[in-house]
């Protein structure tokens, strides 16, 4: 198994270098201009030396280098010094991946932005979890029955309705009409009290609610299915015949066999929560990671694009790889040795 | 002295009023909640440049005088307003002498001083810096401290218009002993200077998240002890214009809301609920058509939309009967009325204000006129073909006509493209991403530079309210083309000597009523001779709800150039 690991975590060092270049690439080859944001009246010529300031003047493969060093050495190197205070080397004259529309360092600007999308998207994802494993079960084992076929409209409908749509739905009753909940997340509220708890709790529970329908409409039908292959297995009459309880049966044997999938897809999700949710983070202001990402491709910060791009690209390959390790954990059939 | 009880009793509750509306006391009225959807990135404005940043810096950073709403300038940091009269302008015209005002102080408690004026310019003015503003310095030769309180710009040449420095917003003074150590090319590495700037205006920066929120305590060394009427500002970013407009208008969530683009009768339906009011306010923007008056032929190779000594014109638009006939098809009132709504109105000008700019010899394009276009193209030989599109000798009147996406630039070219219809005029429509639209990007053929296309559409403005600069725009040497990289500013290639010289005179001519003639003489030849055909002068539109009061709307600075007398209505 460790071997298998150290094998699969070389063999992503390439992968991840050749997706670095594609990133970068495709980044680069796109028309897109930091100045074209401005306004009208910065003439051209001051245009062109905010430009050069930038550092597009240079030839691709030194822009291409520069970053990928950056990324892969320095800012570790930073990592390292900021968690145990330590400075290794001139840590003053090292290089930053700067954000052109902000001057600052990329990594700051992500991590800033880390604790809201954790917060929201993990707790909704959490919710879809919780949400979604139940369903499936209960659709699996009354298949057909009437909480089934009201299980299955309102997945596929969950599935299919978009969240920019959910969203202004849930603003549109609870925060313009009824005046419930705060349609605009409040990024600088401190968990203090517990009144300062239910408040959080309040501008939390529509950004999640969107975010969770939509994921757990996805896992539900999974859990379903999986739960619907064990139950026709020979093991499940077995264990009636041996006179167990139907609960017993379910959640003990069928219950346990069906996870196995479940877990790996719940897994390769999880890159996501980082990712953040752009479209419900713009819905409700929550600005956090995927917020960035796209008011980065907005105004063309092209820095900030291929370093949260690539970002995501590691997380993907490492969770892709934990997923994997997962299963070999999880069903004692699967040996990578 | 024997008053009547009533009477008197109402005069002690209007004296009462009086006293607790100009008494106010410093930050009584909590916090001011805005929203802007277009989050700030950086709070210092030299090195953004972008409107959102400077209207968020400058509830900290004040420039030496910035415009009101009449586009009257007032003193900021200065004590008055220099002028030939008071001796602050010289008679050559070659330097301004600002007096400083000797009660301001940053927020940090340390005395502002003219040292501070001349670190900035010399901090905008660094060529290694990339400054955003350096436009504004162009023309400055020295700017020294005379003494603590007196600083003198001198010129290079003389300038008849000489508040461009450190006037307005987008010009303020940063602090010396801040910024020492972040001049030339370290200036984008002082992140810490860049995003919590000390400042002499009414609230200083409490917290800054890049692209999410500004928040920002007052400055208990404002140089009024009774302003700001606010303790804290929040300024909150992200989302859309549509939901900005809502939490102000519907849900009450937030004071304040700036540029709320949306469609006028969405705005319209939020109001209605009583709970705000949709405030907007005209500067100098004008949406506008340019014509191109090279040839854009794709066979032309490296000539294509270049000007050649005017021996590459435009196969039709060079004749001025079709850009006459194309400019009155258009019903400017229907353009207004669909995409616009408070946030503009029918301009015939490319000079749309300050009123003294303002020039009325072509509002004959103030109402649509089919016949007389219809009948200016048949006098000119553009005859109807089989399929109701006119051409001559062989030259169709056939227009690719583009500009940036945008939904309500796309419902005003659809609408053109049915005017245009009507006088027989067959029109190609096509929208670019505005980020490669306005991109100067060389190698891309997208550019409104390159303006590979007959007539494009956008909008601008001038800095300030001196439309000098805006108008040099449009002089020969100011064509683009591969020689200079594409970057000039005369984008419809138009050259005319007799503009060029009315551009010399005006950049020495002093009296204001002759620089206006002068102004305005310009605006006629631009409009007249069809190079322009300006379609909508637009406003800014922004939202506050009714508890807020103090809002005077302003186009020529910033919309919180007044924010210290902002007030909650009782």
């Amino acid at each position: 198994m460790l071997r298998y690991a150290a094998r699969r975590l070389l063999f992503s060092i390439p992968t991840l270098l050749v997706i670095s270049f594609i990133v970068f690439a495709l980044l680069d080859l796109a028309p897109n201009d930091p100045t074209a944001q401005l306004p009208l009246t910065i003439p051209p010529e001051t245009r062109q030396t905010i430009r050069e300031s930038l550092g597009l003047g240079q030839p691709f493969h030194v822009r291409y280098f520069r970053w990928l060093a950056q990324f892969t050495i320095n800012e570790p190197l930073n990592l390292a010094e900021r968690l145990w205070g330590i400075e290794i080397g001139n840590s003053e004259g090292r290089l930053r991946v700067r954000s052109w529309s902000t001057r600052a360092p990329v990594v700051d600007l992500i991590a800033a932005r880390l604790p809201q999308t954790l917060t929201v998207v993990g707790v909704s994802y959490l919710v879809a979890v919780l949400i979604a494993v139940p369903v499936g079960v209960f659709s699996a084992y009354r298949q057909y029955s009437i909480f089934d076929h009201v299980g299955t409209f309102v997945t596929t409908v969950g599935f299919s309705v978009p969240t920019f749509f959910t969203g202004t739905v849930l603003i549109v009753v609870f925060s313009a009409t009824l005046g419930w909940l705060p349609s605009i997340y409040d990024t600088t509220h401190r968990v203090t009290d517990f009144d300062s708890f239910v408040y959080q709790v309040r501008q939390m529970v529509m950004p999640v609610m969107v975010l969770g329908l939509y994921n757990a409409a996805q896992l539900s039908r999974f859990t379903r299915s999986a739960v619907l292959d064990n139950l026709n297995q020979e093991y499940v009459r077995t264990a009636r015949a041996k006179g167990l309880t139907e609960p017993v049966v379910v959640l003990v044997h069928v219950l346990r066999n069906s996870l196995i999938p479940v877990v790996t897809v719940i897994a390769l999700g999880l890159p996501s929560t980082f990712a953040g949710a752009i479209i419900t983070e713009q819905i409700f202001r929550i600005n956090g990671v995927g917020q960035l990402l796209i008011g980065a491709i907005e105004s063309a910060d092209i820095p900030t694009v291929q370093t949260v791009t690539f970002i995501f690209a590691v997380l993907i390959v490492v969770f892709n790889l934990l997923a994997d390790l997962l299963y070999g954990v999880l069903d004692p059939r699967i040996r990578y040795d | 002295m024997r008053l009547k009880p009533r009477l008197f009793i109402l005069t002690l509750a209007a004296l009462l009023l009086l006293v607790s509306a100009t008494a106010a006391e410093r930050g009584s009225d909590g916090q001011l909640r805005m929203l802007y959807w277009q989050a700030p990135s950086i709070l210092n404005p030299f090195l953004s440049g972008g409107t959102k940043d400077i209207h968020a810096a400058s509830l900290v950073l004040e420039p030496l005088a910035r415009y009101d709403e009449n586009a009257e300038m007032v003193p900021a940091l200065a004590a008055e307003i220099p002028t030939v009269e008071n001796g602050g302008v010289s008679a050559d015209l070659l330097s301004i002498t600002w007096k400083l005002r000797d009660d301001v102080m940053w927020s940090d408690g340390s005395p502002f001083t003219a040292a501070d004026v001349a670190f900035t310019a010399a901090y905008c003015m660094d060529p290694e810096g990339a400054c955003s503003g350096a436009s504004r310095f162009q023309d400055v030769e020295t700017v020294e401290a005379v003494d603590s309180h007196t600083v003198r710009i001198t010129f290079r040449a003389p300038m008849p218009f000489p508040y461009v420095p450190f006037v307005g917003s987008v010009s303020p003074v940063i602090q010396e002993k801040q910024f020492a150590a972040c001049t030339g090319a370290r200036a984008p590495e002082c992140t810490e200077q860049n995003f919590g700037p000390v400042g002499t205006g009414p609230f200083k920066v409490a917290e800054f998240r890049p692209n999410d929120i500004v928040l920002y305590d007052m400055n208990d060394w404002y140089r009024d002890p009774s302003q700001p009427a606010f303790s804290s500002v929040l300024l909150k970013g992200g989302g859309d214009a549509v939901s900005a407009a809502r939490a102000v208008l519907e849900t009450g969530e937030f004071d304040y809301a700036w540029n709320l683009q949306v469609e006028p009768e969405i705005l319209a339906a939020m109001a209605a609920a009583g709970r705000g009011e949709v405030v907007s306010a005209f500067g100098s923007l004008v949406e506008r058509l340019v014509v191109q008056l090279t040839n854009p032929d794709p066979a032309l190779g490296d000539k294509r939309s270049t000007y050649q000594d005017g021996t590459n014109p435009h196969p039709f638009l060079s004749d001025a009967a079709v850009r006459r006939a194309l400019s009155m098809a258009i019903d400017r009132e229907i353009l207004v009325a669909a995409g616009y709504g408070p946030a503009g109105r029918v301009a015939c000008s490319v000079l749309p204000a300050p009123a003294i700019y303002v020039s009325t010899a072509n509002d004959w394009c103030m109402t649509q006129d089919i016949a007389g276009a219809n009948q200016l193209l048949d006098d000119a030989g553009w005859v109807r073909g089989a399929d109701g599109i006119r051409a001559k000798d062989g030259v169709r009147l056939s227009i690719l006509y583009q500009t940036s996406t945008n939904s309500v630039r796309q419902g005003t070219q659809a609408l053109i493209k049915q005017m245009w219809r009507e006088i027989g005029v067959e029109t190609e429509l096509k929208n670019i991403n505005a980020s490669v639209f306005f991109g100067g990007d060389p190698s891309s053929p997208d550019t409104y530079q390159k303006f590979y296309a007959d007539i494009q559409m956008y909008t601008s403005s001038f800095d300030g309210t001196d439309p000098q600069n805006y108008l040099q725009g449009w002089i020969c040497d100011e064509i683009p083309g591969p020689e200079n990289q594409w970057l000039g500013q005369n984008i419809p290639r138009y050259c005319d000597p007799a503009y060029d010289e009315l551009a010399r005179s005006l950049s020495k001519t002093a009296g204001i009523e002759e620089r206006a003639a002068i102004a305005r003489e310009m605006n006629d030849r631009l409009i007249g001779y069809g190079v322009l055909i300006p379609l909508v002068h637009r406003g800014e539109v922004a939202a506050r709800t009714m508890s807020l009061g103090g809002v005077r709307h302003n186009a020529w600075d910033t919309t919180v150039w007044n924010i210290q007398a902002w007030y909650r209505v009782k």
